[in-house]
């Protein structure tokens, strides 16, 4: 018998011996819609607090067309920077500094000589200060670009603000890889205090686009 | 040429892995009761993380449901675990994956030794991953001429100072900032000769140290905190970004996973996401979880190796109760709770996997040789205070599983231990009033022994199996039969 199938003999002989006499019922009792409206001016001052807890810094803007002004304003004095393929190109009016389109890709020596990476996310999650990168979305891209560069710039528009854990997994479409960010990267590692600044982007900054 | 001459670590020669310690717990725990350092450290860790899970966790409202959901979706998923793994696999497949099967830690080994060794690659890195510490990958990657660099920054601390790990999450909570500092000023190549023992420095100086290593890996090693079987989803779980780093930049990727990590649907993430970082680090959410499906054209690594590996789980799953074990989703929260892990701190448990719940996981995995198997000692290693069970996200029953562990120690011994002997010897004394009032008279000589200090420390075999561990009060001068015959006859 090939490992395949020993290991699946063994589990079947296994899990009949073990099962319990009543088949098991899962229960689901907890919320799975949020405390706070998708979108509304409340759940977007939670994920402002959250994401702040966790030392990503927040601006906030009121409409689409102040978003350039908050993301040239964040970028300062970075030289040069990296964007998907699809990210709105009025995101970045003004910005003096060289934009290199991750399409066709970047080499990873060249994603790690960019100053700063600018996306939009697919969902955030105000209970928790988390931001979700799709793949598969054209203005997030591909994992590496957010991950090199030592700064991350992340656009999120009140539409995709939901309160809970719950409400963001049902929006989400696994097939392409994600990403669950929730502040700069940090560690916990040395006498299990919460550090900032490990492998990901130790800079993180939020353009937060809506009612506050 | 010997492994030892090479100056490499010997394969683990048990095909479990490091499952298994050499000596019995209480031996073990012994000599870590006497590290003043390691308690002082653990005290402090254990303090921190057990003060910021309370806080978050308080601020769920509906924990107990979530918990609830958690212990319900994992008896399911047992009761279902054959029929899972064969969709996870198809799914996975189905997305240009390679899915392997490992009967025990040696064949898992070797199948990633001889994948590591088709890439041509003689280096990988590792995010930290339970699975691959308990098949002793590391040690077997060496004695292929495979360097494999442990990113995660306290399992990077274990590996450069030739440790091991204590904790499921922070392998290193033993070492306290000083201690790493030393171990960085001493084993890490290039290291900046002014570091001090801030932890933003210590943290800096791993960044530099493993940068160029991401960069330009070949081979990435990782471990799964959920698999789902309905989208063949994998997810890592996990803070610094090194476990991104291995996950996305090296051409082919090779995970790990105990075949019990499989959830069934992706749905089923809404509660797992919400129950580990509030239960592990104590966070609303850990800094990053990566989720990804087989290979993705354009994104990451293009070759993908997924093994599910067996090594003792299905001697788990067939025990009725005893399976409530493989539910665990290593949070660590139990091992922060535990009076006897605050103390003893994880080496002293043997196997890779400490705490309570290794104390109920591992002799499991293993099964027990005979009453000199040094994991018959661990479902003693408790008091059975229950804090274990209260902190469980997935509301495994810890105290139960050690209580009937040791039911079963005693049922299976056959020749009779000291307490045996003793007990026999009370049940002869308190047959009769006769004998047992003549058992009182030999209480004055407990007052001989216990001296001035009213203590006795040590007492002959077979007593000695409790004053090993404890002190006797002494006696009092007079009992209560003997005062109620003083006063009422």
């Amino acid at each position: 018998m090939n490992a395949r199938e020993e290991v699946l003999a063994r589990l079947r002989t296994a899990r009949d011996a073990g099962n319990p006499a009543t088949p098991v019922v899962v229960t689901r009792d907890f919320a799975t819609t949020g405390r706070l409206d998708p979108g509304s001016a409340a759940v977007l001052e939670r994920l402002d607090e959250t994401l702040t807890d966790y030392k990503a810094t927040v601006h906030r803007v009121a409409s689409e067309a102040e978003i350039a002004g908050a993301v040239v304003g964040v970028l300062g004095e970075a030289r040069s920077i990296v964007v998907p393929a699809g990210l709105p190109g009025d995101w970045l009016r003004g910005y003096a500094g060289q934009v290199r389109t991750d399409g066709p890709p970047l080499a990873v020596d060249e994603l790690d000589a960019v100053d700063a990476v600018v996306t939009g996310a697919a969902v955030a999650i105000a209970d928790t200060g988390t931001f979700v990168l799709a793949s598969a979305a054209s203005d997030q891209g591909r994992r590496a670009i957010t991950l090199v560069p030592d700064h991350h710039v992340c656009v999120i528009r009140a539409a995709d603000v939901v309160c809970s854990v719950p409400e963001a997994i049902a929006r989400l479409d696994p097939s392409s890889p994600l990403t669950f960010v929730s502040g700069p990267s940090a560690t916990s590692d040395i006498e299990l205090d919460r550090v900032e600044g490990v492998h990901g982007p130790r800079r993180l900054d939020v353009v937060l686009v809506g009612p506050g | 040429m010997t492994a030892v001459e090479l100056g490499m670590p010997t394969v683990a020669s048990d095909p479990h892995g490091h499952l298994r310690g050499t000596e019995s717990f209480p031996r073990a725990a012994h000599r870590a009761l006497a590290d003043t350092q390691l308690r002082r450290n653990l005290g402090h860790a254990t303090r921190t993380i057990r003060a910021k899970r309370a806080a978050v966790v308080g601020e769920v409202d509906d924990w107990e449901e979530l918990r609830r959901a958690g212990e319900s979706l994992k008896a399911d998923t047992m009761a279902r675990l054959p029929e899972l793994l064969v969709q996870l696999e198809e799914q996975v497949t189905g997305r240009g994956g390679t899915v392997h099967w490992a009967r025990d830690a040696e064949e898992a080994n070797r199948i990633v030794v001889d994948l590591v060794r088709g890439t041509g690659a003689d280096e990988v890195v590792k995010v930290k991953s339970m699975a691959t510490q308990e098949t002793g990958l590391n040690e077997a990657l060496e004695a292929a001429g495979v360097a494999a660099f442990e990113t995660d920054l306290a399992e990077l601390i274990v590996q450069l100072s030739h440790d091991r790990p204590s904790h499921f999450l922070v392998p290193a909570i033993h070492r306290n900032r000083a201690e790493i500092r030393e171990i960085f000023l001493r084993e890490m190549p290039g290291v900046d000769p002014s570091l001090t023992d801030e932890p933003r420095r210590l943290a800096m100086a791993a960044r530099a140290h493993l940068r160029r290593k991401f960069l330009t890996a070949r081979v990435g090693i990782s471990g799964v905190n959920f698999a789902v079987a309905e989208t063949g989803t994998l997810s890592v779980v996990e803070s610094e970004g090194n476990g991104r780093m291995c996950l996305t930049l090296p051409d082919t990727l090779i995970t790990v996973m105990g075949v019990e990590k499989v959830v069934p649907t992706w749905r089923d993430l809404e509660v797992f996401l919400q129950l580990l970082p509030r239960s592990s680090t104590g966070e609303r959410m850990n800094p990053y979880t990566s989720t990804w499906t087989g290979v993705t054209p354009g994104d990451g690594p293009q070759t993908f190796h997924l093994v599910l590996l067996d090594n003792g789980r299905s001697n788990v799953l067939a025990s009725p109760d005893g399976r409530q074990a493989l539910h665990c989703i290593r949070c660590s929260a139990c091992l922060n709770v535990c009076p006897v892990y605050e103390r003893t701190g994880g080496h002293a448990y043997g196997s890779i996997y400490p705490g309570p719940i290794g104390a109920v996981l591992s002799p499991q995995l293993t099964g027990i040789s005979g009453p000199d198997d040094v994991n018959a000692s661990l479902p003693y290693a408790s008091s059975l205070c229950g804090a274990c069970f209260d902190a469980c996200p997935v509301r495994i029953d810890i105290p139960h599983l050690l209580v009937q562990q040791r039911a079963a120690a005693v049922a299976a011994h056959t020749r009779p231990t000291g307490q045996d002997l003793t007990m026999q010897a009370a049940a002869i004394a308190m047959t009769t009033p006769g004998r047992f009032k003549l058992a009182e008279k030999a209480l004055g000589l407990g007052r001989v022994l216990a001296g001035r200090k009213g203590r006795i420390t040590g007492l002959p075999w077979p007593m000695s199996g409790w004053t090993n561990a404890r002190d006797l009060p002494a006696p009092p001068a007079e009992t209560f039969r003997q005062w109620w015959e003083r006063t009422h006859s």
